[in-house]
């Protein structure tokens, strides 16, 4: 999977996403971030689900294998559209603890409805 | 059974400004303009032609054209039905979406009722930005009024980001602006306009714009779709009423992690689906009745 991820990365966009999730943490050294690959396609993030650490910088890097999705994660205020061909960055440091769903919210055909998945925080 | 209109039934059960349930359906009254007369209207959602799915409804090909029947025995005739999107399931083969969308208008043509007002659904419009819906249904927003009262129909759903756009939005302000603030006002739409649910994907991304412009006018009411269930909810003074879907049952808004369709029950058949006819009143207010897609 990351063999395929990065190889499908033609462009990049680095975002800067502060809200109820985290921090910013834009321009944290290099390496002091974990980074979470996620790929998605109809109908499937993968992973669908994800465990994090309160407080831990993480750096999300999303892909998508087919066409136009979204990233939307709304009880903390992260949403981004994931382009084919490019990956696209979200930065963040989750302060609260829980289950949060994050789901495709660009209509993307019969099955849509299944292409969710929950990011656990933990202390 | 014995049969009683609506307003009979109102009369016998001595009730208005309540809410409760009986074997002729839900009552909700909501508060709202005032009709130049009264009348009824019939609100139809979701109905998903062509979906198949033998857990969630094993009777999907025969439960539209029993709503069909149902509205059809109906005692008072509505004056027009309203649909309220996601007429046909989707589909990635535009000729199929296209067979799906003839199929449905061949069966509602059996409704008694030939003033039947469409809007789309995600399932209908969002993989091709609402083309295949125009050619069988016309424009995917628009107004017209009816007895004193102005209609409004939003499209949330051309856009698969869920957005109104903001030339919609630019039509719907110019349309509001010829209104006096007290004119009723009645929209309808398939997405929620408000945040209900944004991680399930009951929102519009630009619904607040829309609720800016509507809530200068003291009489709007949004009758929408997309949740398959009944629920009824204010923004400020704009009441919002989903209606359930001719399909399966949605879950309630958070009451589990992830929205899934509510499994068919073999033991109650075509439970959670169903209709709405809505009165307007010249009194001010509607009267809103869920009915069930098999009588009990």
């Amino acid at each position: 999977m990351r063999k395929n991820l990065r190889q499908m990365r033609l462009g990049a966009a680095a975002l800067v996403m502060a809200g109820a999730f985290g921090a910013a943490v834009h321009g944290a050294p290099a390496g002091t971030e974990r980074v979470v690959e996620i790929a998605v396609k109809k109908f499937e993030y993968i992973p669908s689900e994800i465990t994090l650490k309160k407080g831990e910088p993480v750096r999300l890097e999303l892909t998508s294998l087919d066409r136009l999705h979204g990233f939307d994660l709304p009880d903390l205020g992260v949403r981004v559209d994931v382009k084919p061909d490019e990956t696209v960055t979200v930065h963040v440091t989750p302060t609260k603890t829980g289950q949060f769903v994050f789901h495709c919210d660009i209509f993307c055909g019969d099955g849509h409805e299944d292409l969710q998945g929950v990011i656990t925080v933990t202390d | 059974m014995m049969e009683f209109s609506r307003k009979e039934f109102l009369k016998l059960a001595g009730i208005g400004g309540v809410v409760f349930a009986s074997g002729l359906g839900h009552v909700a009254r909501a508060a709202g303009p005032g009709a130049q007369q009264d009348f009824h209207f019939v609100q139809l959602s979701d109905s998903h032609w062509g979906f198949t799915g033998a857990k969630a409804n094993p009777e999907a090909a025969t439960t539209l054209p029993k709503a069909v029947a149902r509205v059809n025995a109906l005692t008072e005739q509505p004056d027009f039905i309203l649909f309220t999107g996601d007429l046909t399931h989707t589909t990635d083969d535009p000729k199929e979406r296209r067979r799906r969308m003839a199929e449905f208008r061949d069966i509602v043509k059996e409704l008694k009722v030939k003033d039947i007002r469409f809007i789309p659904g995600e399932h209908d419009a969002s993989l091709d930005k609402g083309e295949a819906y125009k050619e069988f249904f016309g424009e995917t927003h628009y107004n017209f009024d009816h007895k004193g009262i102005h209609f409004v129909a939003l499209d949330n759903v051309s856009d698969p980001g869920a957005n109104l756009g903001d030339e919609q939005l630019a039509w719907l302000d110019a349309d509001l602006k010829k209104l006096d603030k007290t004119q009723p006002i009645v929209v309808f739409t398939h997405r929620p306009l408000f945040d209900l649910m944004p991680s399930w994907d009951w929102a519009t991304r630009d619904g607040a714009k829309a609720i800016d412009l509507l809530m200068p006018y003291q009489n709007v009411t949004v009758f929408y779709g997309h949740i398959h269930q009944e629920n009824h909810q204010k923004t400020g003074h704009i009441e919002h009423h989903a209606a359930t879907s001719l399909i399966f049952p949605l879950p309630a808004p958070g009451s589990q992690p992830k929205r899934e369709p509510v499994l068919w029950n073999p033991e109650a058949p075509f439970k959670g689906l169903g209709f709405r006819t809505v009165e307007a009143e010249k009194k001010g207010g509607f009267e809103i009745y869920q009915e069930p897609v098999v009588k009990a």
